[in-house]
């Protein structure tokens, strides 16, 4: 009996013991921080995905408490409604930004590049872009080894095992840009997100010659300069044998597309626009198509 | 174009090194000390051997089927290995359910909670042994006497225990037996010649490389001697005194196959060097003044431990870096 | 025997074509001859579409401080000056030559008669070498004259001539050494009156006795030059190891160079390439490339005029095998895969080798078991699994702290790797991020002064 006694009893000391040296070292140690900073990290989503800029959302969340000025700010994945209660909760002036989803500017599949070799390294894109041009002749496109994949902390991108290319899934896509950084080749880009995933783009960064493109692909931007011709908004430019849609600029009039000899240019969310028989036209169509496209949300 | 290149980084070719063939190499190293056991110790041996192996790559193949769902890596024998080394840390009369729960606790417990090979911080085999150990010290401690041998001074203690509990002076070993095998002891430990022949091939075979064995049993020596002077001891005691601790025990099997197993040793020379040192002094400092016989398993465990720390901080000599 | 102090491993060396004597091979229908086949900035087109050329006329011309001039090939018209795939089917700008006869440019001596009297001062033997646009022929490309223009305050105490060829397969130096040793003796005397040294030494591994007696035969007419025997290893040839092999000096880590330690190291090619250039006027138009392979009808060493496509070497070692293959250019340890056979020979091609059957593709890879085997293949003293498992992690800044940069790819630790696990792949891509990395830090630091 008296066993357990003491056994108990010592026990009790040494846990009081330690308690009163865990309270006295914490209060010793004890760092002085902004509550406010443990509540925006609250309120953010919590991801650490590192698309604000910061490692995580912990770095962000210091920065909208210490920060006066939090305009330059901004949490893809929250988006504004995520930003504006923070600048509510802090008093500050909400920080703004359109959102984006991540999109894919390679049309080059299976079926329309054909290989000309088979690579067999490191399954990653950044250690085959070091080594050479990739599997097919277009030394542009996707290598589709999936280095977007890994980097996205959200599951929005897979690649296709049919078209050997990552997809978004713009329902998850918080647009935080890491699949962008992770891309040595540069295809991936983050444009302004319409209602209904409506999107227009360029599916090809190549910027070989067209006769070049043509042999290795058949989804390839050829710079034509069709698509450049039609645009009623001037939203599409040519550089450098390569046709690029301003996603600000653009209206999804979806003349271009039409135009496009390739496909280069993809539509996604809409129908294609039946094909105008009299280019006298134009003018008048290109009229109405503005006046449909200012207000897409309310069509349909 | 032709559409049958192959393209990657250099370099193109590869050196006959696979991981099976290391382990394969493990295996015919341990091969004689084995057949000798089953020879010695007759049926039995056999059965926990295969029990052992058995156990072990069972288990493997039943968690990375069910619950890791990752890759099957059964092929590369190294739980057959670890399943071998198991059983040569065991007496022979083992019951048979002893030693299912020791390759579980080996492959199930110390190597695939961690991830499996490659992963493990401590050795799968010795983890199984201790485990055994402590949850069945009778079982574990009772070592059948070789058949066919005359009855010696120690029978049924092995020699360590013997000299241990001052039944006997070091000096009264034969060794001849401790070479030979006419001992008793766990499967492993009966036969220093053969294990020392196993050990030699494997360093032909650069499968280890002669840090660990070398580091090891160099300290125990030492260390032993020292012991020894400072106990007064002269002539042919004391130059019995540490050879008899080189032979008797799990020293040889621990120094070349346990200690030298890759996971859980340091990577550099030099820690390998150290990580030998470590073992040694801990083997000896158990075996003189702890209350086991036999320190080999503990003190290559306490190592693994340390084998992270060590990586870190012995870095090989850079090239051009004065 | 000297050899370097520690790593490296024992490749098969597969010198298949080690007793076959040097051929020239026929000139090519046309030619395209890159304007970057060395390191640093690309030459300038000085021809366009339509131009006459002569073999031997200079076509692009060196701009900014490291770079070379290019020459043409062949004679003939200039067809195009454009972008062409190269062998990793990148597009490069390149001069395309379409042949008519060989017609030589004026002053350049074409005789095989040994010119042994060299007493030309070292800045018009240097300007000779420039003009001749030598680089580097052992594989990296290094513009010849400015690795042998001396920077103030240092000083030259070794001419090392690297006739190692530890790469397997390859044995175009070889059969350089045996062939022209002679010139090869009076090219080494002309750099060591360009570097102001009195002693010269040439590495050579052990399995070359017959190129090792030759040279050590003939080498005893000329004063200050040794032939070194060395130990078969791989990478004796990386001129840090021939170096340390050769002096016991260890060149230090980046930005280091071999010249710090007193060392100036000059592949056996392009030692021969300064040969031509300041005896005979020649310039460098032309190169020694081995054809090898085991699936190959005939693994031959050929006399090549740049700008030749890979597939005519093939076609005159017996053509390509069936089924998969690798092809190479360079050796199987260090060279790159080529996924255009119609790309061009360049000057810092030394081989096309073809690996083919179950050599063309790589094994499966499993999980690292920490075998210590690449640490100890290494020979820069450095921990390979460690680098690659941080490469994989993106972790630069760790990566630069475990010395990454010092890393010189010679692909020991992942031959050696028994998992097969594809560690220099990994490596490789750490040290690109890690120099961007420290790049960007120096322009930051300068910015800020």
């Amino acid at each position: 009996m008296m066993v357990l006694l003491y056994t108990v009893l010592t026990l009790c000391v040494l846990g009081v013991l330690s308690a009163l040296v865990l309270y006295l070292v914490a209060r010793q140690f004890r760092v002085e921080e902004d509550p406010r900073i443990d509540e925006v990290e609250k309120m953010l989503p919590g991801a650490n995905c590192g698309g604000c800029g910061f490692a995580g959302c912990r770095g962000l969340a210091d920065a909208l408490v210490g920060r006066d000025d939090i305009s330059a700010l901004y949490c893809p994945v929250g988006g504004a409604e995520v930003m504006k209660s923070v600048a509510d909760y802090l008093g500050k002036a909400a920080p703004e930004k359109e959102p984006q989803t991540a999109f894919v500017r390679c049309g080059g599949s299976c079926a329309k590049r054909p290989r000309t070799n088979r690579y067999d390294g490191a399954a990653s894109c950044a250690v085959a872009a070091s080594l050479y041009g990739g599997e097919t002749g277009c030394a542009y496109g996707c290598l589709g080894y999936g280095d977007c994949v890994a980097a996205c902390n959200f599951g929005a991108i897979a690649v296709d095992p049919e078209t050997g290319l990552p997809r978004v899934d713009a329902a998850k896509c918080t647009a935080c840009g890491a699949c962008v950084k992770a891309c040595p080749k540069n295809i991936i880009e983050l444009r302004k997100r319409w209602p209904k995933e409506r999107a227009v783009y360029v599916s090809c960064v190549s910027k070989d010659k067209g006769a070049v493109v043509m042999k290795a692909c058949k989804a390839g931007c050829i710079g034509c300069g069709k698509c450049e011709k039609v645009c009623p908004f001037g939203a599409i430019t040519i550089q450098s044998n390569l046709a690029f849609i301003d996603s600000h600029k653009c209206k999804l009039c979806r003349k271009c597309v039409n135009e496009c000899p390739t496909g280069a240019i993809c539509l996604v969310g809409m129908e294609p626009l039946l094909r105008e028989p009299k280019p006298a036209a134009a003018a008048e169509g290109a009229g109405r198509s503005e006046a449909a496209a200012t207000k897409p949300a309310g069509r349909e | 174009m032709a559409n049958n290149l192959i393209v990657a980084p250099a370099p193109h070719v590869h050196g006959p090194e696979s991981t099976r063939r290391i382990m394969r190499d493990v295996l015919l190293a341990l091969l004689p000390a084995w057949v000798f056991s089953v020879v010695l110790f007759g049926v039995p041996a056999l059965a926990v051997t295969c029990l052992a192996v058995g156990g072990c790559v069972t288990f493997e193949f039943l968690i990375q089927k069910y619950l890791l769902r990752g890759p099957r890596t059964v092929g590369d024998l190294s739980a057959v290995v670890t399943g071998v080394l198991l059983a040569f840390n065991l007496p022979a009369t083992l019951p048979w359910w002893i030693v299912l729960v020791g390759s579980f606790v080996a492959v199930g417990v110390a190597k695939m909670t961690f991830g499996g090979l490659g992963c493990n911080p401590f050795n799968p085999a010795l983890v199984g042994r201790v485990f055994l150990l402590f949850a069945y010290p009778v079982q574990m401690t009772l070592f059948p006497r070789p058949e066919g041998q005359m009855v010696d001074a120690f029978s049924g203690a092995t020699p360590l225990a013997a000299v241990k509990a001052h039944a006997v002076s070091h000096t009264a070993v034969n060794y001849q037996d401790l070479l030979f095998g006419s001992i008793p002891g766990s499967l492993g430990e009966i036969s220093a010649l053969l294990l020392l022949v196993g050990g030699a091939y494997l360093l032909w075979r650069r499968v280890i490389t002669w840090h660990i064995p070398v580091a090891v049993l160099g300290t125990m020596a030492l260390f032993v001697l020292c012991v020894g002077l400072c106990e007064g001891m002269r002539g042919e005691e004391l130059w019995s005194f540490p050879l008899f601790h080189l032979l008797a025990g799990g020293a040889i099997l621990g120094a070349f196959y346990m200690a030298t197993d890759y996971v859980t040793s340091p990577m550099t020379c030099w820690g390998m060097i150290l990580y030998g040192v470590g073992i040694g002094a801990v083997t000896v400092l158990i075996r003189l003044w702890g209350a086991y016989p036999e320190g080999m398993s503990f003190a290559i465990l306490l190592m693994n431990a340390v084998t992270p720390l060590i990586n870190k901080y012995v870095k090989p000599r850079r090239f051009g870096v004065k | 025997m000297k050899t370097f102090p520690r790593g490296g491993v024992h490749p098969s060396d597969n010198k298949l074509s080690r007793a076959r004597a040097i051929e020239e091979l026929p000139l090519p229908e046309s030619v395209n001859i890159p304007l970057s086949q060395h390191i640093g900035a690309p030459a300038v087109a000085r021809v366009a579409k339509g131009d006459r050329v002569k073999t031997g006329q200079l076509i692009a011309e060196a701009v900014g401080f490291m770079s070379a001039d290019i020459h043409a090939s062949v004679s003939g018209v200039v067809t195009a000056v454009d972008l062409q795939p190269n062998a990793q089917g990148l597009r490069q700008p390149m001069i395309t030559i379409r042949r008519e006869g060989d017609e030589w440019a004026e002053g350049i001596d074409r005789t095989t008669e040994l010119v042994r009297e060299c007493t030309l001062p070292p800045s018009e033997i240097l300007a000779r070498i420039k003009r001749a646009g030598i680089v580097g022929m052992g594989g990296a490309a290094f513009p010849t004259h400015i690795k042998l223009s001396v920077p103030a305050g240092k000083r030259v105490e070794w001419l090392i001539i690297n006739g190692v060829e530890c790469e397997p397969y390859l044995t175009s130096d070889h059969r350089s050494m045996l062939e022209r040793s002679e010139e090869l003796l009076v090219g080494i005397t002309i750099l060591m009156r360009a570097l102001g040294v009195e002693r010269a030494a040439v590495g050579i591994e052990n399995n070359k006795p017959d190129a090792i007696a030759r040279l050590r035969e003939q080498a005893s007419a000329y004063p200050g030059i040794r032939i070194v025997p060395l130990r078969v290893r791989y990478p004796q040839g990386g001129e840090k190891q021939l170096i340390a092999a050769v002096t016991g000096r260890e060149v230090p880590p980046p930005p280091g160079l071999p010249i710090d330690v007193g060392a100036v190291v000059c592949n056996v090619s392009t030692t021969l390439a300064v040969y031509d250039a300041v005896q005979k006027n020649r310039p460098l138009v032309e190169r020694v490339v081995t054809v090898t392979g085991r699936q190959l009808r005939e693994p031959k060493n050929l006399l090549v005029r740049f700008g030749t496509p890979m597939s005519a070497l093939l076609e005159a070692a017996g053509g390509l095998p069936e089924g998969e293959v690798r092809v190479l250019n360079g050796g199987p340890m260090m060279g790159r895969a080529v996924c255009n056979l119609a790309a061009p020979v360049v000057k810092g091609c030394s081989g096309i080798t073809v690996l083919g059957g179950t050599e063309a593709r790589r094994g499966a890879e499993s999980v690292c078991i920490k075998c210590a085997k690449c640490v100890s293949a290494c020979p820069m003293g450095l921990e390979p699994y460690l680098l690659a498992k941080l490469a994989r992690r993106q972790m630069w800044e760790r990566l630069e702290g475990e010395w990454a940069t010092n890393c010189i790819e010679c692909g020991c630790c992942q031959f050696t790797c028994p998992a097969g696990i594809p560690l220099l792949d990994y490596i490789r891509l750490g040290k690109q991020r890690v120099g961007a990395l420290m790049r960007a830090r120096a322009a930051a630091n300068t910015t800020k002064k």
